[in-house]
């Protein structure tokens, strides 16, 4: 079962166990913005994706949202390389209000430290933390 | 969205149709000292923005500063003629006008809509954010000769777009007969309306003015059109973007004059012969020998909205700012306004606004984006 790790900027990350190029296990992340997140920006007009192989810090700046009223920033949830972009979603911006949690996701990265997870939130946690604002 | 800097909403002002906007699912949002919707829950700033376009909005404005101007002798227009640049003693009874007032270094205290009921009365709409202002400074400076008086009792509703006309004067036939920027006074159910075929969203339209005891039945009467649906700041916000109308203390400011501002077509030729107005010196020079930096239009190539306060570059300098920008649902695309250096001025001239760091290339292009609509004959 995929693990789905929320933060307090309102990103997701989906959790996939894979193997690295030398055998080794790791981790990939696949980062979007939550349901809640969308409805609060409302319709989303463009979106601008980081750049494959560059290197995130956790809190770092990894795109940009924007919606008729104003322009948001994603901030990763975890440190790592972006080894894939949605290319799908710069063409069709709106694909984050109709389908944020599928479709809409905005890269997936190769965690670089498992320990930056244990300060995220899972689903319930996110649910209370979303209903506490 | 929101803004920082706020009172806590217990402190924020309410208008008589807050209620309504509530139980409608409003998102309620500080502007101006009111707590006002920036969206429906239901339709959201994109589809608002499309209804008005397409059927018709309705807008509650009554934040804005609504207040009768009286000559203590005679027509106030002559009066209030030395602090704006319009011709305001040439407006005959129900003609209306937009026009700014000015301080004496010919910047904008504010944009107004000055009305003239009889040749007595003057009607004045001012943005809410300058009323107190703007009725402080009315009255320091021409205080002795008039009498203002502020219409805090009274709503203000907008009714925008193609279906407008057809939506009012199914109540009020006679409202189909008004013409861009005329108004007339009337009275519904027994109350006193003050009706205006104006706007700030390009479309053709309304301005009500009404008790505000009686603000949320008419409302209810217009919403039950199903042609119109309340429209939020947001949407309003795009449509006098895409308009390329300006926002004032965005796009105006007490720093900015009206030839700068490229609102030179609101500096009357009689004005100009006279030369009385506060700042006539600065503005008549200005328009002489021209200006060291205008606002003009921008279009963003691309996709990635321009925003207000990104620079404006060209050949590697620094050579202007964005005001106003964002995305304009009708035009589908981003679309933007700010000051430059004059000699980039020019339509088709291309520049770059800064946006996060990154050059995005822009032309300079004729406001506005979309057509205007007004019922001009």
């Amino acid at each position: 079962m995929t693990q789905v790790l929320f933060s307090e900027d309102h990103e997701y990350i989906k959790i996939e166990n894979g193997v690295g190029p030398d055998g080794s296990a790791v981790k990939l992340g696949i980062v979007g913005i939550t349901d809640f997140a969308q409805k609060a920006l409302g319709d989303v007009v463009y979106v601008e994706l980081p750049k494959v192989g560059a290197t995130v810090a956790k809190g770092g700046q990894a795109g940009v949202v924007e919606s008729v009223k104003s322009a948001s920033e994603i901030y990763s949830p975890v440190s790592g390389e972006i080894t894939e972009v949605n290319q799908a979603l710069a063409d069709d911006p709106a694909l984050v209000n109709s389908d944020p949690h599928g479709a809409a996701w905005f890269y997936k990265i190769k965690i670089a430290n498992d320990s930056e997870l244990s300060v995220l939130k899972d689903e319930a946690g996110y649910k209370a933390f979303t209903e506490s604002l | 969205m929101e803004n920082a800097a706020l009172k806590p909403a217990e402190l924020l002002h309410k208008t008589p149709l807050h209620a309504l906007h509530v139980s409608l699912g409003g998102k309620m949002v500080p502007f101006a000292g009111y707590d006002m919707p920036v969206q429906y829950g239901d339709m959201g700033v994109l589809k608002e923005h499309l209804h008005t376009r397409s059927h018709a909005g309705l807008f509650d404005v009554s934040h804005m500063g609504q207040a009768v101007l009286t000559a203590k002798d005679g027509d106030p227009a002559r009066i209030l003629e030395k602090l704006v640049p319009g011709d305001i003693a040439g407006l005959s009874a129900g003609q209306m006008r937009y026009t700014v007032l000015l301080n004496d270094k010919g910047g904008i205290v504010d944009d107004l809509m000055v009305t003239r009921w009889d040749e007595r009365t003057l009607l004045l709409v001012v943005n809410a954010a300058c009323k107190d202002k703007d009725f402080a400074y009315i009255r320091a400076k021409i205080g002795a000769e008039t009498h203002l008086e502020y219409l805090g009792d009274r709503a203000l509703l907008a009714l925008q777009g193609p279906k407008a006309e057809r939506a009012l004067s199914a109540l009020i036939p006679d409202a189909a007969r008004l013409f861009f920027m005329t108004s007339f006074k009337t009275v519904y159910k027994g109350q006193p309306l003050y009706i205006s075929r104006s706007g700030y969203t390009g479309e053709d339209g309304y301005e009500i003015s009404l008790p505000a005891a009686f603000a949320e039945s008419f409302t209810r009467e217009l919403l039950a059109n199903d042609d119109v649906k309340l429209i939020g700041l947001g949407a309003r916000d795009s449509l006098r973007l895409e308009a390329g109308l300006c926002l004032y203390g965005h796009d105006l400011d007490e720093d900015t004059t009206p030839v700068e501002a490229n609102l030179k077509w609101t500096i009357a030729k009689r004005r100009r012969e006279e030369a009385n107005f506060a700042g006539a010196e600065v503005i008549l020079k200005q328009l002489a020998d021209g200006t060291a930096r205008l606002r003009v239009a921008l279009k963003p190539e691309g996709k990635a909205p321009v925003r207000e306060g990104a620079e404006i570059h060209a050949g590697g300098k620094k050579i202007g700012m964005v005001t106003s920008g964002g995305f304009g649902p009708t035009a589908d695309a981003p679309v933007a306004m700010g000051y430059v250096d004059a000699a980039y001025a020019k339509n088709g001239t291309a520049v770059d606004a800064m946006v996060r760091g990154t050059p995005r290339p822009c032309t300079v292009a004729a406001a506005p984006f979309v057509k205007h609509n007004y019922k001009k004959d």
